[in-house]
């Protein structure tokens, strides 16, 4: 309770602090109107969750985040563990996941456009894309670092090749699954960003290049400020869970 | 009949360059039920490569290998293996759900193994322990819950790969009195490899003395008759017992280090 307190302490003296900067910087140093104080941002930030957009915006940038990464999870774990058990099937995959996995999200959004259109296919496509890679590259990667004398030890209690799987080599990979998601989660923030910019009809990307346009510099700030926001949460959420699951025992972190 | 035989068995690996290494060559063993195997030899000697052939993680390359007169070709539930290192604890479960792993495997009804689990975590001292984490325990701590596990599994047989040699010297003296005691509670056979002479001397009722390796074999047994006073490193009659193994390892420990070089 102490330690959580004094942790909740860190955060609200590290976030007042930034914000202090940053009002500094913008009321004192610059004084420009191409860099808003936080109040000024705050303000349009209700002023525009008051009217709607903003949560419209960030709801659809984060259905398409949730989606997307969800699906990416979803294909990249159970491929992941397949190449981390099979040689064969690593021999097989790896010339599609070493290859692909080179090929940038962003560089990929024309082409999604082009397949997908500018709607939530291409988004969501994007995101598996950015996605899947990690999650498999991590996942593979844990299946592999699983200690022998684990899996011994499983077999001379009696335990047969699917148990050993399930009880064994797969919660021994939960560790370094989570921790694949969790980049990818961030990745997964730079990529349907940089889509909205390119082409969408909503979104926060697409909040930013419209601000853009008319030169409304708070709303820009409004965006970034609700991005980082959304960020952070989602990978404290994150740590949360690798923490309930595996952080008592797990050396990854 | 003996409840392990291995008669004649060689074991030969093949190194990534493609030569080849023979860690046994006709090694001949008879263990029998309910007694206190231990087999010592120098590092590199091949006597872990003898236990993982009676565990089932490997083959022998020749030679047969029996228990209770069936042939020995996997790992199975009749012979429990106890390692070196921690690492083969699984660090997601409770101590309790590490010790009932074996029977949850096997099908055990979830209050039947728990009970059972519970039972063998008394017995090797962790009875207020069960709910910890292995991060949370000691090293002597996860080597008794290492033992508990693999008892509550009831095998025929205890394959312990030097279990104790990672433990600073006042817990391993704990744990070796320890061990005696559960194996004569349970009446268990134990197979107990070590490189420790005073270790072996403390445990066994037989000592096996291996050959320094490569293709190595028994050079002899020595029967140990010792009772419980007398397995102190104090008593006259374990000093005579450990000169005896020690004039018979010591050629061995030379040529090893000779070897080595």
């Amino acid at each position: 309770m102490k330690r959580s307190l004094a942790r909740l302490g860190g955060y609200v003296i590290g976030f007042a602090s930034l914000f202090a900067l940053w009002h500094v910087a913008s009321v004192y140093l610059l004084n420009s109107v191409l860099f808003p104080p936080p109040g000024r941002v705050v303000a349009k930030a209700i002023e525009l969750a008051q009217d709607g957009t903003l949560w419209e915006n960030a709801r659809v940038s984060l259905e398409r985040i949730g989606l997307g990464f969800l699906l990416g999870s979803l294909i990249g774990i159970p491929v992941g563990l397949a190449i981390g058990s099979f040689d064969i099937v690593r021999r097989i995959l790896e010339p599609y996941t070493e290859f692909l996995r080179f090929i940038p999200a962003t560089a990929m959004i024309t082409v999604a456009v082009i397949w997908f259109g500018i709607g939530e296919g291409s988004k969501i496509f994007l995101i598996i894309y950015t996605t899947v890679f990690i999650v498999i590259i991590s996942t593979a990667a844990g299946v592999s670092a699983v200690t022998p004398n684990k899996i011994r030890a499983a077999r001379s209690l009696g335990a047969g090749r699917a148990q050993v799987f399930w009880y064994v080599a797969f919660p021994a990979t939960v560790p370094y699954i989570l921790t694949g998601m969790r980049l990818a989660m961030g990745n997964s923030f730079v990529t349907i960003i940089a889509a909205e910019l390119v082409a969408a009809n909503a979104g926060l990307g697409k909040m930013i290049w419209d601000a853009r346009l008319y030169m409304l510099v708070d709303q820009i700030f409004v965006a970034l400020l609700v991005l980082g926001l959304l960020g952070f949460t989602a990978d404290r959420l994150f740590r949360w869970g690798i923490y309930a699951f595996a952080g008592r025992y797990s050396p990854v972190t | 009949m003996a409840l392990v035989r291995l008669i004649g068995v060689s074991k030969t690996f093949r190194s990534m360059q493609g030569s080849d290494y023979v860690a046994v060559r006709d090694f001949a063993l008879d263990i029998e039920a309910g007694e206190f195997f231990c087999l010592l030899g120098t590092s590199g000697c091949g006597k872990t490569t003898v236990l993982n052939i009676i565990a089932g993680f490997e083959l022998a390359t020749s030679g047969s290998v029996e228990i209770a007169g069936r042939a020995i070709e996997s790992p199975g539930a009749d012979r429990g293996v106890v390692f070196q290192s921690d690492d083969s604890l699984y660090p997601w479960l409770s101590a309790l759900g590490n010790v009932e792993f074996g029977l949850r495997m096997r099908g055990l009804p979830r209050a039947e193994r728990l009970e059972q689990a519970q039972r063998y975590l008394d017995l090797v001292g962790l009875a207020g322990q069960g709910h910890k984490h292995p991060a949370e325990l000691s090293g002597g701590m996860k080597q008794r819950i290492q033992i508990a596990r693999v008892l509550a599994n009831e095998p025929q047989i205890l394959l312990m790969d030097e279990p104790f040699a990672a433990l600073d010297a006042h817990t391993r003296a704990a744990m070796q009195r320890e061990l005696i005691k559960i194996w004569r509670t349970t009446g268990k056979t134990v197979l107990f490899i070590t490189h420790d002479i005073e270790e072996a001397v403390i445990l066994a009722t037989r000592i096996g003395i291996m050959h320094a390796g490569p293709a190595s074999k028994l050079k002899g047994i020595i029967d140990v008759t010792l009772s419980d006073g007398e397995r102190d490193r104090t008593d006259d009659r374990f000093i005579a017992v450990y000169r005896q193994v020690h004039a018979m390892i010591r050629d061995e420990v030379a040529i090893a280090m000779q070897r080595a070089q």
